[in-house]
């Protein structure tokens, strides 16, 4: 048989002792790397979102270089792929798809969820990406445009949601609990009070 | 490899080479299937990055001009309509001038 | 269009079958084993023993009946082996003997 077609966790089971014995991954540096990785969540994306509504230079500085925008905030970035900023408007919404893989701006949203892998976003997203949000409860008007931004190369993506009305004269944490994960894919809008 | 050579100008019309190297044995590419041949504007410059194309294979990767295009939607597939648009990063070795 | 196109599978944007296919949104909690392999290639990314392009390569040397089939992280720990292999990093009597272990 193929060994490739080993069952998946005998498969890692094996990689994992061989990568041990020579040295390459250690048990604690696998264990600290997931601390790592766990420790990303969209809560950084939220944060820079937040900041951008309140601070105008904040937000000039997102948008020309994002991964220095996420270096200002604590984000580490070094060996990163770049972060590019895409600012939703009252005339342009943005819509984030890797439809060859599923880039996704990691740093600063964390593991990407679920639906963003499957091969139902992957496909729809680029072909019709207005039925593909009614899946999540999304409506763009008609007359507003949307923008699909397939993320095939060397950046990762991220949406600047437009700030939601009736939030006049909040501070920037409140304003960052009402930014959710989907809100900087452009799969959902953020909702005022 | 006139788009590899040279810096492509925000504006410029451009279109994606119609090639097809799956058909032509391993490869890892990142111009999805669906612009093939297609006609799109360059927005800007994003940088100059070594080509997956070799990176995928541990081959010497010459670096190669990113850029970001636009495409709008209708014009790809026979059931889209309006004004709705995509944006995607294509490296200038795909790219030929329209 | 696309149905006359020889796409990669895994090359899907626009793919017809899946058009009429309903995204799940519901959250989907990362189990340990995606954990973990997540964060092997994460460390052969950092130490430059396989690039995300090479990774990305052998999941795309999946067949297309399996790559639908398999997990993400699935894909991915099969694509790890796979370039580890490929490389000589590992030997496929090592990785035998590892996993009877």
């Amino acid at each position: 048989m193929n060994i490739l077609e080993t069952p998946s966790d005998k498969l890692l089971a094996g990689i994992r002792t061989l990568l041990a014995v020579k040295g390459i991954a250690t048990a604690d540096e696998v264990a600290e790397r997931i601390r790592i990785t766990d420790s990303a969540s969209p809560a950084r994306g939220a944060a820079m979102v937040a900041r951008a509504w309140t601070e105008p230079a904040f937000r000039e500085l997102m948008l020309r270089d994002g991964t220095a925008a996420a270096e200002s905030m604590g984000v580490p970035m070094r060996g990163l792929p770049p972060l590019g900023v895409l600012e939703n408007t009252d005339e342009t919404h943005h819509l984030v798809v890797c439809t060859l893989c599923s880039c996704y701006p990691r740093a600063v949203l964390g593991y990407p969820p679920f639906w963003f892998k499957s091969a139902a976003y992957r496909a729809r997203a680029v072909r019709d990406p207005r039925g593909l949000l009614v899946d999540f409860g999304t409506s763009i008007p008609a007359e507003m445009k949307l923008e699909v931004v397939d993320s095939t190369a060397d950046y990762r993506w991220m949406v600047l949601p437009v700030r939601p009305a009736g939030t006049e004269g909040w501070s920037a944490e409140q304003l960052a609990g009402l930014v959710r994960e989907g809100d900087m894919i452009g799969v959902t809008i953020p909702k005022g009070p | 490899m006139q788009g590899a050579s040279m810096k492509l100008k925000p504006g410029t019309t451009v279109q994606v080479k119609l090639d097809w190297p799956e058909t032509r044995g391993p490869c890892h590419i990142r111009t999805p299937h669906y612009l093939r041949g297609h006609t799109g504007v360059v927005v800007r410059h994003l940088g100059d990055y070594p080509n997956p194309e070799d990176l995928a294979f541990d081959r010497p990767a010459p670096v190669l001009p990113l850029y970001h295009v636009r495409f709008p939607l209708a014009g790809l597939w026979p059931d889209a309509k309006g004004d709705d648009t995509i944006l995607v990063e294509l490296y200038g070795s795909w790219l030929e001038a329209a | 269009m696309t149905e006359d196109t020889p796409r990669a599978m895994h090359d899907l944007g626009g793919v017809a079958k899946f058009m009429c296919e309903a995204v799940d949104v519901e959250p989907h909690e990362l189990t340990d084993f995606d954990r973990e392999v997540d964060a092997i290639r994460g460390i052969l990314g950092a130490k430059q023993v396989m690039s995300v392009d090479e990774l990305r390569r052998c999941i795309e040397a999946i067949p297309e009946a399996d790559y639908h089939r398999m997990s993400y992280y699935q894909r991915w720990i099969r694509s790890i082996t796979d370039n580890l292999l490929r490389k000589g990093i590992i030997t496929e009597a090592e990785l035998r003997m590892a996993m009877e272990a």
